[in-house]
């Protein structure tokens, strides 16, 4: 149970249209905040084009996407977030812009109001610490595409109150969503092994070891994953591979977490993955081709 | 495919009668089909076969073909080829075939062992002749931190697996794997890589060691 109503979704990118169709799937009537309005109208064309596809595929009734749809409120003026029993943001991944929003919105919401973060590599304490009120400040980092995928990695701040973090808890299952529980610390779990072993892959390809199709096709068959490495890669972007790796170097300073040069050579070359159309593989109209 | 088969001990690749080993045909030292060796002595046994033919095909442990081959000048390669069926611990073979090649290994030999592999089944993924291939290459070091990770307190052994479950769409989490089929063995495979490349990731992670040296006490 929750005594959530309202949830405040800061920052309409991809992620936080994702979130925010969580919310409001979930019956929670739904505050979308970005400074553009042309975010705020892109997000809003991305929610009801995904809606559609849900009634298409028999997963929701008509009368429920109505429903949900009429759940969502879009501004650009912070001030509309008043009314929000949780903020989740999804902002630019910079500590300063994070701690700026919730320094704001301090000042905004109702002393209750919890703060929460989708936050990937910066630390909860750091962003809590410039809210005014870090005993409210969680974790709550989503996976990509949220509302696709169940799992959250939730953490405490190391002034989280923690009730605050049961009630955040709370929230998360009343989403739908699959809540896990991790230390406030760089990467928490998924980023923080997969991006080091990502670039492994990257290193082995540059070293002449196997080739991309090789690589993949051995973790596929022998470890079972669904994906391979290269094309999970290709997926997330080359060019977001980088900032993971130079946000993650900043703070752990390992060594495997250093940008490859190969992986510099190809965002440099245009060949970012899925999104240019090659990264380690060709792609065509979203097929893929070749080895 | 025609091909003649030489037994040399247990296999880790092959620790079951298959229907790939059964279609083998006698040996026979004139013949130019493809030669494979099985078992833990199969590389030591080389020179029993060496000739003109198609391929010929050696089954790896933790250690490189040269071994077996000699190298020099990183201009090695002939018609011999490494390889092993990928398995972690005691769970059975998987359906992949590590093919290992050299620089100068020869394309027609590397078309008829992957041949071979393919018509039996198998999924073929060739690679150069380093320690740890491809798999045990990229996914020990990452095992290594999940362990050291777990023991720092990232979060409970359920909550970690369940993550890369969900997160990347793992059939299993990587402590439930390891700890299934048996930590020791992780020991074994991370130190024979430590030995080769010598960098922390490779060192083996505080709970494989206390497994190891649990399984060497409960052995004697």
């Amino acid at each position: 149970m929750t005594e959530i109503k309202t949830v405040a979704v800061a920052g309409a990118g991809t992620m936080g249209a994702g979130i925010a169709i969580v919310a409001a799937r979930a019956g929670f009537d739904t505050i979308v905040f970005d400074v553009s309005d042309d975010n705020l109208e892109q997000s809003r064309v991305q929610t009801e084009k995904f809606f559609a596809r849900s009634v298409e595929r028999g997963k929701l009734d008509p009368q429920d996407v109505d429903q949900i749809l009429a759940r969502f409120t879009r501004t650009s003026d912070l001030k509309d977030l008043a009314s929000a029993d949780i903020v989740i943001e999804a902002v630019f991944e910079e500590l300063s812009v994070k701690q700026d929003l919730f320094g704001r919105l301090n000042d905004i919401c109702s002393a209750s109001t919890i703060f929460a973060s989708n936050t990937s590599t910066i630390s909860i304490t750091e962003i809590a610490a410039g809210s005014g009120r870090d005993p409210q400040v969680v974790g709550m980092h989503f996976c990509l595409p949220a509302q696709l995928m169940k799992l959250v990695e939730m953490s405490p701040g190391m002034n989280t109150d923690p009730a605050m973090f049961t009630k955040a808890w709370e929230f998360c299952e009343a989403l739908g969503q699959i809540p896990v529980k991790t230390q406030d610390s760089p990467g928490f779990i998924l980023n923080y092994f997969l991006v080091p072993y990502n670039n492994d892959v990257i290193r082995l390809i540059e070293a002449g070891v196997a080739a991309p199709a090789d690589i993949d096709a051995a973790i596929k068959t022998g470890m079972g994953y669904k994906m391979g490495p290269c094309e999970l890669l290709d997926l997330i972007g080359l060019d977001t591979q980088v900032l993971l790796c130079d946000a993650f170097y900043r703070v752990t300073h390992d060594p495997r977490a250093t940008v490859p040069p190969l992986l510099r050579r190809m965002v440099a070359a245009g060949r970012l993955g899925r999104k240019s159309g090659r990264g380690f593989f060709e792609y065509e109209g979203g097929a893929m081709f070749g080895a | 495919m025609q091909f003649n088969l030489l037994n040399y001990g247990n296999s880790r690749s092959f620790p079951e009668p298959h229907p790939l080993l059964d279609s083998a045909t006698p040996f026979d030292a004139s013949q130019r089909d493809i030669a494979v060796l099985v078992g833990e002595n199969a590389g030591s046994q080389l020179d029993q076969v060496v000739g003109e033919r198609r391929a010929i095909l050696v089954e790896l442990y933790t250690e490189c073909l040269g071994v077996w081959t000699g190298e020099s000048r990183a201009e090695e390669g002939s018609n011999v080829l490494g390889f092993a069926r990928f398995r972690v611990g005691d769970d059975d073979p998987s359906d992949l075939v590590e093919l290992v090649r050299q620089p100068g290994t020869s394309p027609e030999a590397i078309a008829a062992a992957t041949q071979l592999f393919e018509s039996a089944g198998f999924t073929v993924a060739v690679c150069m002749d380093q320690a740890g291939r491809i798999i045990d290459r990229l996914m020990r070091p990452y095992f290594n931190e999940v362990l050291t990770r777990l023991d720092q307190g990232l979060a409970t052994a359920s909550d970690m697996d369940l993550t890369l479950k969900l997160g990347l769409g793992y059939p299993e989490g990587p402590i439930g794997l390891l700890e299934r089929s048996g930590l020791h063995h992780h020991y074994d495979v991370t130190q024979a890589l430590f030995e080769v490349y010598g960098t922390p990731a490779f060192a083996p992670a505080r709970r494989a060691a206390v497994a190891k040296q649990r399984k060497d006490f409960e052995d004697n």
